[in-house]
């Protein structure tokens, strides 16, 4: 079961299995790594990160249980991630499109695709940022409320021990819906995926805030907006 | 194309870079006819919007014909004769729905930004500096405009561009500000800055109902202008006592509703103005609020004050007291182009206005540099460059 938000006073709370990419400790890393500015550190980071991705099944051992129980003394705290978006358009719509797991990969950046397998199962993969290669993992649903509640969590035996939720409420005032999403996540076993994941949050945080974002602009604008691939006065752009 | 490109404080230069192309689907390029100076130009030119990059592409007020259009477009086409507004905004949102565009949800693509420094992020500004979504602007040949459909507006038969330019940028800037006096019959106006925004603002008072409008500013060509096109009165602020003159021109109870079309970087004789520049270029204090203290005090009990100049940061000795004991009602923002343009180009076809007066020069994107500086210092009696790309 995942656990429970740690604030008691909001109305909404979930966890999202979503940005289940960003959530691998590793993955992130290397991504932090290789978008700092410092050279040696930023060099650091990512080999740090793309080794702890890659340490997968061997490196660090699967937990059953993902959430919410304590069981091995040893066993880290799970870390924990909060984002809430309005979006101005039906519950029903809101809700149906993220269903679709398949859709996910329009607004997740770093997921590269989601099959569902079959009702509660599915096979995702994600880009580990900076092109060092994908990750597969499978994830299966646990709770399915439509226009309310939708939890997730990768299976035993994942390089990715996440999962998460996202909740859906109807805003007042004609506002449109409210989107929350918790997620949780654990770093692999040991002070060092510990210490690394703390490290993280706030930037993974941002990623999946920002994945949410682009979510809401998908739905509210039908597109993500950009200024990708502009031109400008630059060195290299100048003719 | 060419492009004119801020490429540091105070440093611009026109540059040869690729031509702009379609980035999404509601996306088109149009080839910029005219392309204006703005006020708030100037904000990034002297270093006081944070988040410049070199080579920017900037100008946000502009006109022109598309050339190309996106795939989700429906009604726009090619050929197209088009005012675009300033802000861009996604249309779907909230806050669009409900005509507040220039606080749209999804026009900038760099909300994340935006959103650590204002809280929550608003619209996109054309060639605004990346916090405003880094948009390249519209002193180039060519443009993406992103939203197109939300954002461009075509002009009617026999408004020639000179006029439509304007309907951008300094008309609805200067419209939303006298709508949100909120004017009633008899109502006296007071306007801060005799510039593009404030002519526009002291035609709008009229058109809104106002009763007398009073233009304050120190350049008289400014004031002359105001006086000749706008109908106002006018008060050189270097040469009175602008609260002592208000009284007396309002039978002592103060103009009814004060407009602030100056903003940030605002000039004062005397003391003041040197305490706000060297806090500001210390960066103790972000803006120089000197017209905002001086329309504080100067508005009637009860009275309205509507800030459409623009503002950046902190400001440093604010008469709250004032202002909360004399009950004043603040209102400010981000002008809502597309909420505005319509009805403006009515006007302007109709005849009731003619901002095309606001175009004092009219030169090639080559003089850029030399058109900001002219602009900037006012002289040559420049109100706005509009450059020909
Ligand atoms: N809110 C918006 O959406 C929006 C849109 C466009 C422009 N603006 C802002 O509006 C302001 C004016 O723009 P503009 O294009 O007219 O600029 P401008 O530079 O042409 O005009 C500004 C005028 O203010 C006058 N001024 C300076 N200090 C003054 C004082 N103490 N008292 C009275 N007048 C004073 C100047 O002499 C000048 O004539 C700028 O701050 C600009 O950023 C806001
Ligand atoms: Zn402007
Ligand atoms: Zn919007």
């Amino acid at each position: 079961m995942p656990r429970t938000p740690a604030t008691g006073t909001s109305h909404v709370n979930v966890g999202s299995a979503e940005r289940v990419l960003s959530t691998a400790a590793g993955a992130v890393l290397a991504y932090a790594g290789i978008k700092s500015k410092s050279k040696v550190g930023g060099a650091a980071l990512a080999a740090l990160g793309a080794t702890l991705v890659f340490r997968g099944a061997s490196g660090y051992c699967p937990m059953n249980d993902v959430f919410g129980r304590d069981s091995a003394h040893e066993q880290p705290e799970p870390i924990e991630i909060k984002e809430t978006f309005t979006i101005y358009r039906p519950i029903e719509q809101v809700y149906g499109f993220w269903r679709r797991l398949e859709n996910l990969p329009r607004f997740m950046e770093h997921l590269e695709s989601v099959r569902q397998l079959d009702e509660r199962r599915s096979h995702w993969q994600g880009r580990i940022p900076g092109g060092l290669g994908t990750i597969d993992w499978e994830a299966e649903i646990t709770t399915d409320e439509p226009n309310r509640l939708l939890a997730y969590r990768s299976l035993p035996g994942s390089q990715i021990d996440q999962s998460g939720e996202v909740r859906f409420r109807e805003a007042e005032g004609g506002k449109g819906t409210e989107l929350q999403a918790i997620m949780h996540y654990r770093a692999p076993a040991g002070s060092l995926g510990q210490g690394v994941a703390k490290l993280l949050n706030p930037a993974l945080a941002e990623l999946v805030r920002s994945d949410m974002r682009r979510f809401k602009m998908l739905l509210e604008a039908g597109e993500i907006p950009t200024v990708a691939g502009q031109s400008s006065g630059r060195g290299h752009d100048k003719i | 194309m060419k492009a004119l490109c801020w490429v540091g404080t105070n440093k611009l230069s026109v540059e040869r870079i690729p031509d702009p192309k379609i980035l999404n689907p509601h996306d088109a390029i149009v080839r910029v006819r005219l392309s204006s100076v703005c006020g708030s130009d100037l904000h990034l030119l002297d270093g006081y919007v944070p988040t410049m990059q070199e080579g920017d592409v900037i100008g946000h007020e502009f006109m022109g014909e598309v050339v190309e259009v996106g795939p989700a477009l429906k009604r726009m086409k090619r050929g197209d004769r088009v005012v675009v507004g300033s802000v861009i905004s996604c249309g779907g949102c909230w806050f669009c729905d409900h005509g507040h565009f220039s606080l749209c949800d999804n026009g900038n693509a760099h909300a994340a930004i935006a959103e650590k420094a204002l809280g929550y992020p608003g619209a996109g500004i054309f060639g605004y500096s990346q916090a405003f979504g880094g948009y390249s602007g519209s002193h180039a040949e060519y443009i993406r405009v992103p939203f197109a459909e939300t954002g461009s507006f075509i002009i009617p038969e026999g408004v020639p561009d000179e006029s439509a330019v304007f309907c951008s940028d300094a008309f609805p800037t200067g419209f939303m500000a006298a709508d949100m006096c909120g004017i009633e019959p008899g109502d006296i106006v007071a306007v801060w800055g005799a510039g593009g925004v404030g002519q526009m603002a002291m035609h709008s008072a009229y058109l809104l109902g106002a009763s007398r409008v009073i233009a304050i500013d120190r350049f008289p060509e400014r004031l002359a202008m105001a006086r000749k096109y706008a109908r106002a009165e006018v008060l050189n602020y270097e040469e009175v006592d602008v609260l002592e003159a208000l009284k007396e021109m309002t039978g002592g109870r103060g103009p009814d509703r004060c407009i602030d079309a100056v903003g940030m970087e605002a000039h004062t004789p005397g003391m003041e103005h040197y305490y706000d520049l060297v806090k500001q270029q210390l960066k103790i204090e972000t803006d120089r609020p000197a017209v905002l203290r001086q329309a504080i005090m100067a508005c009637r009990k009860g009275g309205t004050l509507s800030i459409v100049g623009v503002y950046g940061g902190f400001i440093d000795k604010f008469p709250m007291g004032a202002a909360m004991n004399k009950g004043l009602t603040f209102r400010m923002g981000q002008m809502h182009a597309q909420k505005y343009i319509p009805r403006l180009l009515e006007y302007v076809q109709g005849g009731s206005v003619d901002p095309s007066y606001l175009l004092t020069h009219r030169w090639p994107l080559e003089r850029g540099p030399e058109g900001y500086d002219m602009f900037k210092h006012k002289t040559n009696d420049c109100m706005r460059v509009v450059f020909e790309p």
